[in-house]
């Protein structure tokens, strides 16, 4: 009855879409993910062919799993707790069809542009000018949009889940519009209109807010929102989040410099983003475990609520990769793991770890509250949870174990003080963990397989009783 | 719990902004742009950004009327020829920078292994840039001159048949696709928009590349990474 009553008062039918678009996605962007791991172990599935290189179908996997994936749950959590927060409706339910239709039309356009090799070639902005002037048009639509709903809600204060997925969204807006410039040459080619140095610190300062702001503050806006509510207890500390907020605000936007430690770039650049990098270690702990103590007294739910149980396992990787960042941005630290797979690692167990498993969560919620209709198979669930689980640590211990090897095997040296290893032995040396990446990362994917079999599972069965429709029209006493 | 409560201070700035979007979105705002302000700005003006640049033999200074061709090896950092910018394009599209770095770090090792370290100078000319994040495969930066065209060549095609545990794809459409001059001058006309100084005769004489293999492209682009500037025993290049 009380779901009958939101159908009513809220708009959901573009939030249903992007709710199941991202079970699609993420199945779609980690077989990529997975095919290129794969590629790294054996180079024949290369297969000779431009649209299959590993060059050009990497981008395709990070765009897939960043913007397709990552978008579409940021799009639905985002669209579907602002109206609940807010206890309004949204602003305008055609432009969040704009939203929605545009958002896949980019997805498409990348799936397409990507393969043949159209790009611009900076790392997480790769796709080329007319597809980043149609980003910039609906990424602005889906903010205005939240903004408005914000500005016509019937509550007093703004909730904090709101907070960050706003952040989110003008820093976003900011850094696409700088980082992305440049000067079309042709219809799908163009040079950014930096260079060099300039070039370099305004690509890692998207680069690292990319991180910090999409797949941070946005995800932290659906955690403040999924986690009390599946908890079914208030947020542990507003203060704290408070704290959280603005110092993730202001703190994460120093951090792209760590990328550039000891390269061509003036000193200080590189040693203050290791500065602040290790000072947002406070914050960032500070809102697990505001996420985490939400679950005070009430640890035991753990023990039979799965979908808590991807909440709460994904806050323990965002400590763990919010703690191993700044590790890595320490200089001495930096300068044996960048170049090296240990990046990798470290990019994973935040994204499998913190952003896969917080957004597989708050869709899991979303699904049976969307269409009216329990979720499929609970047993699908839990299998899903553990090979998310192990997928991801075998992933991520495979990429700390080459990573610190290549790191020690190309500063090694012999006992008459020439390189001790040529480059070639270490890729050679790196076989069995490429191959080990690949089985973690096919684990991760079955899981994801899973998780749209029983999500799809779960709309059939609400299309053929009819749910939704009996939602929209049920009588409600409110 | 005054602790937990939202309103506990109704008049603080904090409540303020909980009661406001758009002051919270002004606030955010503010708050985001504080870090690019301090650490991006700077690096457009701050002669420290480019320590090298005056260094004789750094930047290759073109006196009028000379042509991409007057320039000799060493005299310093200079634009891309057209077929060397054809193959860096090729570069770009094949997604090269995502296993190879071209930046190299000034660590004893690095020197050994791939040359002196980087200069901020030695891609001022490069929109975008392509340091690169990973090693997948070694770093680029120097290796100009370090190998024969028929090696590169015979590496693009078929890398294992060179170094056996290489795990690079193999590129034999290169040696199928030409490359277009017409297409090239474009792309010359757009990078001198955003400040490389190609002439109006560098950028006609870019037709003459027509119909050349993508191959040789790509190899001209790698057979003059790095080699551009001469370095001098006792010359500090950065402080």
């Amino acid at each position: 009855m009380e779901e009958a009553a939101a159908e009513q008062k809220y708009n959901f039918d573009v939030v249903r879409w992007f709710a199941v678009m991202t079970a699609v996605y993420l199945v779609v962007g980690a077989s990529v993910g997975v095919y290129i791991a794969s590629e790294l172990a054996w180079p024949v599935l290369n297969l000779d062919s431009p649209y299959l290189s590993f060059g050009r179908l990497r981008p395709l996997h990070t765009n897939a799993v960043i913007f397709a994936f990552g978008g579409s749950i940021l799009m639905a959590s985002a669209f579907y707790t602002v109206q609940r927060t807010c206890g309004v409706k949204l602003w305008s339910n055609k432009l969040a069809w704009f939203t929605f239709i545009g958002w896949n039309l980019i997805i498409v356009a990348a799936v397409i542009t990507l393969p043949l090799g159209l790009t611009q070639s900076k790392e997480y902005a790769e796709l080329e000018w007319p597809i980043d002037l149609a980003i910039a048009v609906v990424w602005l639509t889906y903010m205005f949009n939240f903004m408005m709903t914000i500005a016509n809600r019937k509550t007093k204060h703004i909730y904090v889940s709101n907070w960050f997925f706003m952040g989110m969204m003008i820093m976003i807006t900011i850094l696409h519009v700088v980082n992305s410039a440049a000067i079309p040459v042709g219809a799908f080619k163009s040079y950014s209109v930096y260079s060099g140095v300039q070039d370099a610190m305004i690509q890692w300062w998207w680069g690292h807010n990319a991180v910090g702001f999409y797949l941070t503050a946005g995800f932290l806006g659906i955690m403040y929102y999924f986690v009390p509510k599946q908890a079914n207890r208030p947020v542990f500390s507003y203060r704290l989040s408070v704290i959280h907020f603005w110092a993730l605000m202001f703190g994460y936007v120093w951090l792209g410099a760590h990328h550039l430690q000891y390269t061509a770039l003036p000193d200080w650049t590189g040693s203050l983003g290791a500065a602040v990098s290790i000072a947002m270690i406070i914050p960032s702990w500070g809102g697990a475990v505001n996420g985490m103590m939400t679950l005070s007294g009430a640890w035991d739910k753990l023990r039979n609520d799965y979908i808590l149980r991807f909440l709460i396992l994904s806050l323990a990787f965002y400590a763990m990769s919010t703690f191993e960042g700044p590790i890595m941005s320490i200089k001495t630290v930096n300068a044996l793991s960048h170049y090296t797979d240990w990046t990798i690692g470290h990019v994973h167990s935040g994204a499998l770890g913190w952003v896969a498993m917080v957004g597989i969560g708050a869709l899991y919620h979303m699904i049976p509250k969307l269409f009216h209709t329990p979720i499929y198979s609970q047993k699908l669930i839990n299998m899903h949870f553990w090979t998310a689980t192990v997928g991801t640590v075998i992933y991520i211990v495979a990429m700390w174990v080459s990573g610190i090897m290549q790191g020690l095997m190309w500063r090694a040296y012999d006992d008459y003080g020439t390189l001790a290893y040529t480059f070639a032995e270490s890729v050679e040396a790196m076989h069995p963990y490429y191959v080990m990446r690949a089985i973690g990362g096919g684990i991760f994917l079955l899981g994801a397989v899973i998780m749209l079999y029983n999500i799809i599972m779960t709309v059939l069965k609400a299309k053929s009783e009819g749910s939704v429709k009996a939602a929209q029209t049920a009588a409600v006493t409110a | 719990m005054a602790f937990n409560d939202p309103q506990a201070n109704e008049t603080g700035m904090q409540s303020k902004a909980e009661k406001n979007v758009w002051l919270l979105a002004f606030l955010t705002f503010l708050v985001v742009s504080v870090a690019g302000i301090v650490e991006i700005v700077p690096l457009f003006y701050l002669d420290s950004a480019m320590p090298a640049k005056n260094i004789p033999g750094v930047v290759w200074k073109r006196a009028a009327g000379q042509s991409l061709d007057d320039w000799k090896e060493g005299d310093g950092v200079r634009p891309l020829k057209p077929l060397e910018l054809a193959g860096r394009d090729i570069y770009q599209r094949e997604g090269c920078y995502l296993c190879h770095s071209q930046m190299i770090r000034p660590f004893r090792d690095e020197k050994e292994r791939y040359g002196h370290y980087s200069l901020a100078s030695e891609s001022m000319y490069d929109h975008p840039f392509q340091w690169g994040s990973k090693r997948t495969g070694p770093d680029l930066a120097r290796v100009g001159g370090k190998y024969s065209n028929e090696w590169h060549k015979q590496h693009l095609k078929a890398p294992r048949s060179v170094v056996p545990e290489s795990v690079m794809p193999n590129y034999p459409w290169l040696f199928e696709n030409t490359v277009d001059g017409e297409t090239l001058k474009s792309h010359m006309r757009g990078l001198r928009t955003v400040g490389v100084p190609y002439t109006d005769a560098d950028i006609e004489s870019a037709a003459k590349v027509t119909g050349r293999y993508e191959i040789d492209a790509v190899v001209a682009y790698l057979q003059v990474l790095g080699t551009m500037v001469k370095f001098q025993e006792g010359v500090e290049y950065r402080e």
